[in-house]
């Protein structure tokens, strides 16, 4: 009670700068910065979509309301009491566990992997479910456990984190697995995993990594020699590697110019508008835009970050800290891969990419960072 | 209470600030880990955006621009007035974008009716189709007709992604009757691309010259490629163009030909076969090629097929051969001029000097006989009654007196045995024999019975039609003379300069005496003037002087024990002898040099003698006035040669091996 009280009066005194805007937004639980950087940053992606997608104000138009639906939802979560979502998540990480078995068994396919359920007229992907419900589940589990985390304690953590991302695997979604992994994993981390766990871990991946590449499928073997050496094959695996970084590089410092990219409007380099569309982008905007767009990227962990060292218990705390690492982890990946330096899995760039599920399920996450955030505050007054 | 289940709730206190401790530095390392992960981004960011740059710059040009070739227009090629004699013309091609026609068979079958094409131009079609990208247009059918262009325009709305399109294409005016000279362009084969000096002049390109000037004038003619640099995106699909690179029209070809000249050398040779060759003697220039048969030039020009083709190589008489300058004939009596001017030189003869002609003669040691073609010999003749008469027992002895060493000097030193240069390709050297040339080829001694085979313009000698011109022409230019040419000037096609072909002045055939050029001149104007020189029929009426010689070459010779020769119409076509003339006009001032072989003929002074006459009248009086009204025109309108000669002439006219035998005499006789 005290160490409340300490916080509620912190509280009041940072409180004096900010705006009547932020106190209302507040209100509503929405986070004001949150809110301007994400804006912020589906605009830019917005703007990289006019001119990835060829000029089609359509396509655009589609990705303004899905990410406006997106914003909803965000806002409607961030609602909710966080102790809401740790009462949920074991129900909805159950509920979306047997639809992942689901749709392994009778799921559609696209491109090659079996990801969606057709529900009458809308589909949908549970490995976006997952994404949600596994920050949420592994900290509220954590939470109720005593920390550090003892032997069991990790070894039920992995077992809760390793089953959905086997079966995501198994679609498979290597990207989405990776994520879910990393959303369970930077959890355990943040409840103070021991080193010699940590360590242990990068050295037992390492050990079976031979095990490992044998089990992978053979795409996904290609595509790790593909980024060891991307001209071995300029015009097979390696073509989206060598086009992607023909189009940054050629962009320089400050870019081609927006809407006056070649390699994208001229289709030489694929999934211009989805996975790689940071290559358009980077090769319109430059240099200058990479930095910028970074920082925007940055300032949304940063501020993910402090909601998660001013949370006000071990859930909130493991639960932002985790949203704000895979976050990150996100956006690390798909530049990682665009430019080349990871091996290409399907993870899109966060916001800017086009697609619904993605936004939606991002934004989502936005909400409870959002909820954690002005809900301590209420309950300090 | 909110903060966790009962079991912690006995140490709260203490573990939220232990946990809040634990987790802020859980959070600096997670801080750490962010920092090195967008180090690692901004250095590989910056590697490829700054260092990288100019590289993957060019990379990004390269995959979107494309250097498109655009070809030059070809060179106009016109005669001495301005007749054109190759030219570009439109041609309509209709091809068929297959982007925009998913089921070709069906608009196959509904364009028949509207723009006629065979099986073969619909196989050849479909077999493009698949090696072209969709969205380019295949062709189905060039040259079409203005009437078929018409049909489709009027129903061009039905037919989506089939479109008219105008290209250039060589056009012949003259056709077979300059072929030879003019030559004709066809596709492009890898060898002469490799031949060429520079690949790159030929982007573009799908034609070359293959033959005649538009073979020896490839270069001139050609022009310089421009290039248009597209945007394409990355199925090949040009966008926009980016930049043009003018390229340069090829030359005009001014050629000294008289087209006018040409059509009446081509028609006075009528239906026989053989070459015609009129050179300026002033400057060298060459007025009229002649060769006949001749062939349709544009079947190369569109790609003739291989049926075509190869009827036209297995043709008995060759019509892809160029007589007048592939075709190598022995000169019989044309050769009779220079041999006594060679006499003269060598001070082996004096114009006063005669021989008496029994019809035959021996060596000594030899009961081999060497016979005049008139069997009861020409009695005592001086040089100029032995040319006027082309006794052939003469100019035995005048060989004898020679020997083979000064004849094949003389021979030499009026360009006989080697090609004379014209800018014209393919042209042959034929041969003037001499004991070395006996004694590599044959490895054989020099027999002096082949000497006075020689001095009748038979045994070894072999000459071209365009080397018998041109000593006419040094005949006519008492010794000077230039390199034959058939390029008058070359024209820029913008600008209309013209830079003339300077005529190549040839070292002077010098004499002793310079009296013997007259001398020998003189003798052949009593050749077409005087009654019974052998070209008299054509000199008589004639408007100018003309200094001639007639020639009637024998194709096999008859053996030594054939007692009768055949009468001309027994003899096979292909025994039969060529008949030559050669002669140049106006004698005093010559404008015209000629010479005319007609193959297989029979006499020279009956049948290749009226064929000159005619081409010089159309040179000189710019009209044909020989023969034009006699209704029995033996060059015009018949079209194997009339039986000039009385059968008793050739019962007398018992000829040895490789012999020449004149029968002029008795041609004029006839008159």
């Amino acid at each position: 009670m005290i160490a409340e009280a300490l916080h509620g009066a912190r509280r009041r005194r940072s409180n004096k700068p900010e705006s009547g805007l932020s106190d209302w937004l507040e209100s509503w639980h929405i986070d004001l910065w949150l809110l301007i950087l994400l804006l912020a940053v589906a605009g830019i992606g917005l703007v990289v979509q006019y001119s990835a997608t060829g000029h089609s104000l359509e396509a655009v138009w589609g990705q303004a309301q899905r990410i406006g639906l997106g914003l909803i939802v965000m806002v409607l979560i961030a609602q909710a009491p966080p102790d809401t979502y740790r009462s949920v998540a074991p129900w909805v990480y159950l509920v979306t566990l047997l639809l992942l078995v689901l749709v392994l068994i009778l799921g559609d396919h696209a491109k090659g992997a079996q990801r969606w359920l057709e529900f009458g007229i809308f589909r949908f992907q549970p490995s976006e479910f997952m994404k949600l419900a596994m920050p949420v589940t592994v900290a509220a589990f954590l939470h109720w456990r005593r920390l550090p985390p003892s032997l069991l304690t990790i070894l039920l953590t992995l077992l809760m984190v390793g089953l959905p991302a086997a079966l995501i695997m198994k679609q498979p979604d290597l990207g989405t697995s990776l994520l879910i992994i990393a959303a369970g994993g930077f959890a355990l981390f943040f409840s103070g995993l021991q080193w010699r766990w940590i360590l242990g871990a990068i050295g037992a991946f390492a050990a079976a990594a031979p095990i490992i590449w044998e089990r992978l499928h053979d795409y996904q073997r290609t595509r790790i020699l593909t980024l060891l050496d991307p001209e071995r094959d300029p015009l097979g695996t390696g073509y989206h590697i060598t086009q992607s970084k023909i189009a940054i590089g050629s962009g320089g410092i400050f870019g081609k110019g927006w809407l006056n990219g070649t390699q994208a409007h001229l289709d030489f380099l694929p999934e211009a508008h989805t996975d790689f569309i940071f290559a358009v982008f980077a090769e319109e905007m430059g240099l200058l835009g990479f930095l910028l767009l970074l920082s925007l990227y940055l300032a949304i962990v940063g501020r993910c970050l402090y909601i998660s060292l001013r949370a006000q218990d071990t859930f909130q705390r493991l639960l932002a800290g985790s949203l704000a690492l895979t976050f990150f982890i996100y956006v690390f990946i798909n530049i990682g891969m665009v430019i080349g330096l990871l091996p290409v899995v399907g993870v899109p760039l966060p916001l800017v990419s086009y697609g619904g599920t993605s936004a939606l399920s991002l934004l989502a996450c936005f909400g409870m960072l959002m909820s954690i955030h002005t809900h301590r505050k209420l309950l300090a007054n | 209470m909110l903060l966790g289940p009962p079991r912690r709730g006995r140490t709260a206190l203490k573990n939220v600030q232990a946990e809040k401790n634990a987790f802020l530095r859980r959070a600096l390392i997670a801080v750490l880990f962010c920092v090195v992960c967008v180090l690692i981004l901004v250095v590989r960011m910056t590697d490829l955006q700054v260092i990288e740059h100019d590289q993957l710059s060019t990379r990004a040009d390269q995959n979107r621009m494309r250097v498109v070739p655009v070809a030059p227009v070809r060179g106009l090629i016109y005669d001495r007035n301005g007749t054109l004699l190759a030219q570009n013309k439109p041609a309509f091609v209709l091809e068929v974008i297959p982007e925009q026609n998913k089921d070709l068979d069906a608009l196959l079958a509904r364009l028949q009716p509207i723009v006629h094409f065979s099986e073969a131009d619909a196989l050849r079609f479909k077999d493009r189709v698949r090696k072209t990208p969709r969205y380019r247009g295949v062709p189905l059918r060039t040259n079409l007709s203005m009437e078929e262009v018409a049909s489709y325009e009027v129903n061009r709305h039905d037919f989506p992604g089939v479109e008219v399109t105008a290209g250039l294409t060589r056009n012949y005016p003259l056709g077979a009757s300059a072929a030879h000279v003019v030559g004709y362009v066809g596709g492009i084969t890898e060898d002469e691309l490799k031949k060429a000096t520079d690949e790159r002049q030929y982007q573009g390109l799908t034609q070359i010259g293959k033959l005649g000037v538009e073979k020896s004038y490839e270069d001139v003619l050609r022009g310089e490629s421009g290039a248009k640099i597209i945007e394409a995106n990355a199925f090949g699909r040009p966008l926009r163009e980016l930049d043009y690179r003018r390229g340069y029209p090829g030359r005009n070809l001014v050629m000294s030909l008289d087209a006018k000249v040409q059509l009446a050398a081509e028609q006075a040779l009528g239906e026989l076969d053989g070459a015609i060759v009129a050179i300026d003697p002033s400057n060298g220039e060459v007025i009229a090629l002649v060769s006949k048969p001749g062939f349709d030039p544009h079947l190369f020009v569109e790609g003739v097929d291989s049926k075509t083709y190869k009827a036209l190589l297995d043709d008995p008489k060759r019509p892809l051969f160029n007589r007048s300058l592939q075709g190598t004939y022995p000169p019989g009596s044309t050769l009779k001029p220079t041999t006594a001017l060679a006499g003269l030189e060598y001070g082996v003869l004096t114009p006063e000097h005669s021989e008496y002609c029994r019809g035959e003669m021996t060596l000594p040691g030899s009961s081999r006989k060497y016979r005049c073609y008139k069997r009861s010999g020409h009695g005592s003749m001086k040089m100029l009654a032995a040319v006027m008469n082309s006794c052939d027992i003469y100019f035995y002895q005048l060989a004898l007196s020679l020997g083979i060493d000064r004849m094949h000097a003389s021979m030499s030193g009026f360009g006989l045995g080697r090609p004379t240069g014209i800018d014209l390709p393919l042209e042959k050297s034929g041969l003037a024999p001499s004991r070395e040339w006996k004694q590599r080829v044959r490895k054989e001694n020099w027999y002096p019975g082949e000497t006075l085979n020689v001095g009748i313009g038979q045994g070894y000698t072999l000459v071209t039609p365009l080397q018998l011109a041109q000593m006419t022409a040094r005949i006519a230019m008492r010794g000077g003379g230039f390199k034959p040419h058939i390029v008058h000037a070359t024209a820029d096609a913008i600008t209309r300069d013209v830079t003339p072909v300077q005529p190549q002045l040839l070292d002077r055939i010098e004499l002793k005496d310079n009296k013997n050029w007259q001398t020998v001149i003189a003798a052949m104007e009593e050749v077409a003037h005087t009654p019974g020189g052998t070209a008299y029929r054509i000199g008589k009426d004639a408007p100018y002087r003309i200094a001639a010689k007639t020639g009637t070459a024998q194709v096999a010779g008859l053996r030594q024990d054939e007692k009768v020769a055949r009468r001309f119409e027994d003899t096979p076509l292909h025994l039969r002898d060529h008949a030559l003339f050669i002669g140049f006009a106006p004698a005093e001032a010559p404008r015209i040099a000629i010479a005319v072989i007609a193959e297989h003929a029979g006499s020279g002074g009956a049948v290749a003698g009226p064929i000159a006459r005619q081409v010089m009248d159309q040179f000189l009086l710019g009209e044909v006035r020989y023969g034009v009204n006699a209704a029995t025109a033996p060059t015009t309108t018949a079209p194997a040669p009339p039986p000039v000669v009385p059968p008793e002439a050739f019962a007398e006219d018992l000829h040895l091996d490789d012999h020449e035998h004149d029968r002029e005499e008795d041609g004029v006789e006839q008159e």
